[in-house]
């Protein structure tokens, strides 16, 4: 199984980001997906800057794909969008497709491409009819189940690479309405940046101090690390080809060090559990994988 | 102006008694859903078995009005054929669209029943004319309901590049997040508007007074909590009051109703097709009196054009079946972003 680096969702100044891809060109990570999914006022990396990461990556041999924003609202969302189809039709890195508009362009341009989270594929006719787009690769809703994706899988092509989201904070929702400028009274439009501060979001809690969600900017995340370090054999054996990581401000590469010592039998669970849970941001959660509420941890 | 004069009112049937108020108070469209999770409005004692679809839809056909059908929860591969059976009934019992969702759903219908005018639920997301033109090339979808996350412009843009209807909605409920893609009450109790038609549902809530208040929990988690002299309200996930940096107050969105009655005549001059009333929930007295206001307010914007101005008795009217008893424009006036 392969291991993914999921977009980052976080907002982080230039060099911090730059730093961090730098950082992961070194690390035993498969594939990276770049850019910006969330929110289309965060700009500190350009397009530009973007691509220099994915070179430093692409020479260090990684798989390069280009996330497209998930909410898309303006004309400007548009343009950026097409910039990455155009990209991807040079065939050096991928597009990762979260918004049906995506597809649209990305089929119209004949690139293959990555089926994103949010395009709700529920079930195997909506799968294939994507496959018949030219998605070569489906990363499936979190919200789902290890049911639903058997029930999925049994109906998939054959070529058709599964990636499943195993660690991170869950992204739960998309708002027009952006909640960290709202906590500082601020508008969307000149929100100060202040999600800047936040580098893995905003915890908000219940009125009896229990921490419940986290805001990141347009986006609402779970509070708790979704974690599926221990289901990642029954993953493989069902087919699944890719892990994906979510990247955190700290520690990302002992993060990563965890799931590929256990993949490649070099670490037990139970030691990779334990360390994991040292370097969480919070509580670990696996509901939704067991069709539970997704902040429930199954043992 | 001819689209102007066409604008149709889409209301809200979560019950046979709805449906004949929607009709009666003067709905072009009614929209409802069968008992069970092919739909976005999932609750107990809500929705129509097959009895009460069909006297439906006669009553509305015979006074020659539109029913529309919303099947649009997304299947999953073990439960498909429920499904599929309903968008087959749909087409035998003769409804004018039915409004879907899954892409999946989508071919089969088109397959299946090829005549079945098919509209796109705001469930499918779609905030963008690329993403709505994707579906009218696809699926050959004939109109789009947005989610309710584009400004006034941000609707015009969409209307201006693309041949399916916009519809939008008016009036109601207030989603904060973009519909067909929140994942929070699945996150919180397990059950998922996508898969199970349902948010926050009520078999998850439970209300208790304590000495510090009235306290709303779902799934055991607090939502609110309310003192003696404030409005309790149901606890809707995203509607509660958290804790954020030690400031408690509504962090994700306060309860107040969408209304949109100040901005008909631009709707109608940018050349929106229907507007939608979210409701299904509601009783058929709230049907009644929303539907009658609106009625009233987009006879006289057609009348009146740029000159309409809401007559304050129905601002009165609607305030006094409004979520929190107050409404907002929501995403349609950017500042609210």
């Amino acid at each position: 199984m392969k291991l993914a680096l999921g977009p980052l969702l976080y907002y982080w100044p230039r060099q911090t980001t730059m730093d961090f891809y730098a950082a992961m060109a070194e690390e035993p990570v498969d594939v990276v997906y770049l850019g910006e999914t969330v929110c289309s006022r965060r700009h500190e990396l350009r397009l530009a800057d973007w691509f220099e990461a994915a070179e430093g990556l692409l020479a260090a041999g990684k798989e390069v794909v280009l996330s497209s924003q998930s909410l898309l609202e303006s004309e400007s969302d548009l343009k950026t969008l097409r910039n990455l189809v155009e990209a991807g039709k040079e065939g050096r890195m991928g597009v990762e497709a979260n918004d049906m508009g995506a597809v649209r362009l990305l089929e119209a341009a004949g690139v293959p491409f990555v089926a994103g989270p949010t395009l709700n594929i529920f079930n195997g006719h909506t799968l294939a009819l994507l496959a018949g787009m030219g998605a070569t690769r489906w990363v499936m809703a979190p919200e789902m189940s290890r049911e639903q994706l058997a029930g999925v899988l049994a109906e998939s092509p054959k070529a058709m690479e599964t990636e499943i989201f195993v660690y991170g904070r869950l992204p739960l929702a998309w708002s027009a309405r952006c909640f960290t400028a709202r906590h500082f009274n601020l508008q969307k439009d000149a929100c100060e940046f202040r999600c800047l501060a936040y580098p893995d979001g905003l915890a908000l809690s219940t009125r009896e101090g229990e921490p419940f969600l986290t805001l990141n900017g347009i986006q609402t995340q779970s509070a708790k690390v979704y974690n599926l370090l221990p289901e990642l054999p029954e993953m493989e054996h069902m087919g699944v080809a890719l892990a994906r990581l979510s990247p955190q401000s700290e520690h990302m590469s002992e993060v990563i060090a965890q799931f590929r010592g256990y993949l490649d039998g070099k670490l037990e669970p139970g030691a990779a559990w334990n360390t994991l849970r040292t370097l969480e941001l919070s509580e670990p959660c696996n509901g939704f994988w067991y069709g539970k509420p997704g902040l429930n941890l199954i043992e | 102006m001819s689209v102007a004069n066409t604008m149709e009112l889409v209301c809200p049937a979560g019950s046979l008694p709805a449906l004949k108020a929607a009709v009666d108070n003067g709905a072009d469209c009614v929209y409802l859903g069968f008992r069970d999770e092919t739909n976005a409005r999932n609750f107990n004692g809500l929705n129509f078995d097959d009895a009460a679809m069909k006297e439906g839809i006669r009553y509305a056909h015979d006074r020659r009005k539109k029913v529309l059908l919303a099947l649009n929860t997304y299947p999953q591969s073990e439960n498909w054929q429920r499904w599929t059976r309903a968008v087959d009934r749909a087409a035998e019992y003769g409804v004018d669209a039915i409004i879907l969702a899954d892409p999946g759903l989508m071919a089969y219908a088109r397959k299946a029943h090829p005549n079945l005018r098919l509209h796109l639920s705001v469930q499918g997301s779609a905030t963008n004319y690329e993403a709505i033109n994707f579906y009218v090339e696809h699926f050959g979808i004939q109109r789009a309901v947005l989610p309710r996350v584009l400004s006034l412009p941000q609707v015009e843009q969409v209307i201006a590049n693309t041949q399916a209807e916009i519809e939008v909605f008016g009036f109601g409920g207030l989603c904060v997040m973009v519909e067909g893609r929140c994942s929070l009450s699945a996150y919180a109790t397990g059950t998922s508007p996508n898969c199970d038609g349902a948010c926050s549902p009520a078999k998850s809530v439970r209300w208790q007074q304590t000495e510090r208040g009235m306290e709303t929990r779902l799934n055991g988690i607090l939502i609110d909590r309310f003192k003696d002299d404030e409005r309790t309200g149901y606890p809707t996930l995203c509607k509660g009051r958290f804790d954020v940096e030690g400031e408690t107050y509504y962090a994700i969105e306060e309860p107040a109703s969408l209304n949109t009655l100040d901005m008909l005549p631009q709707l109608m001059a940018m050349g929106v097709s229907a507007i939608k009333i979210e409701g299904r929930q509601r009783s058929p007295t709230y049907v009644s009196q929303v539907t009658k206001v609106w009625r009233a307010a987009m006879d006289a914007c057609r009348r009146e054009g740029e000159k309409f101005v809401p007559r304050a008795a129905w601002m009165a009217d609607l305030n006094k079946v409004s979520e929190g008893q107050s409404h907002t424009l929501g995403a349609y006036y950017r500042p609210w972003k």
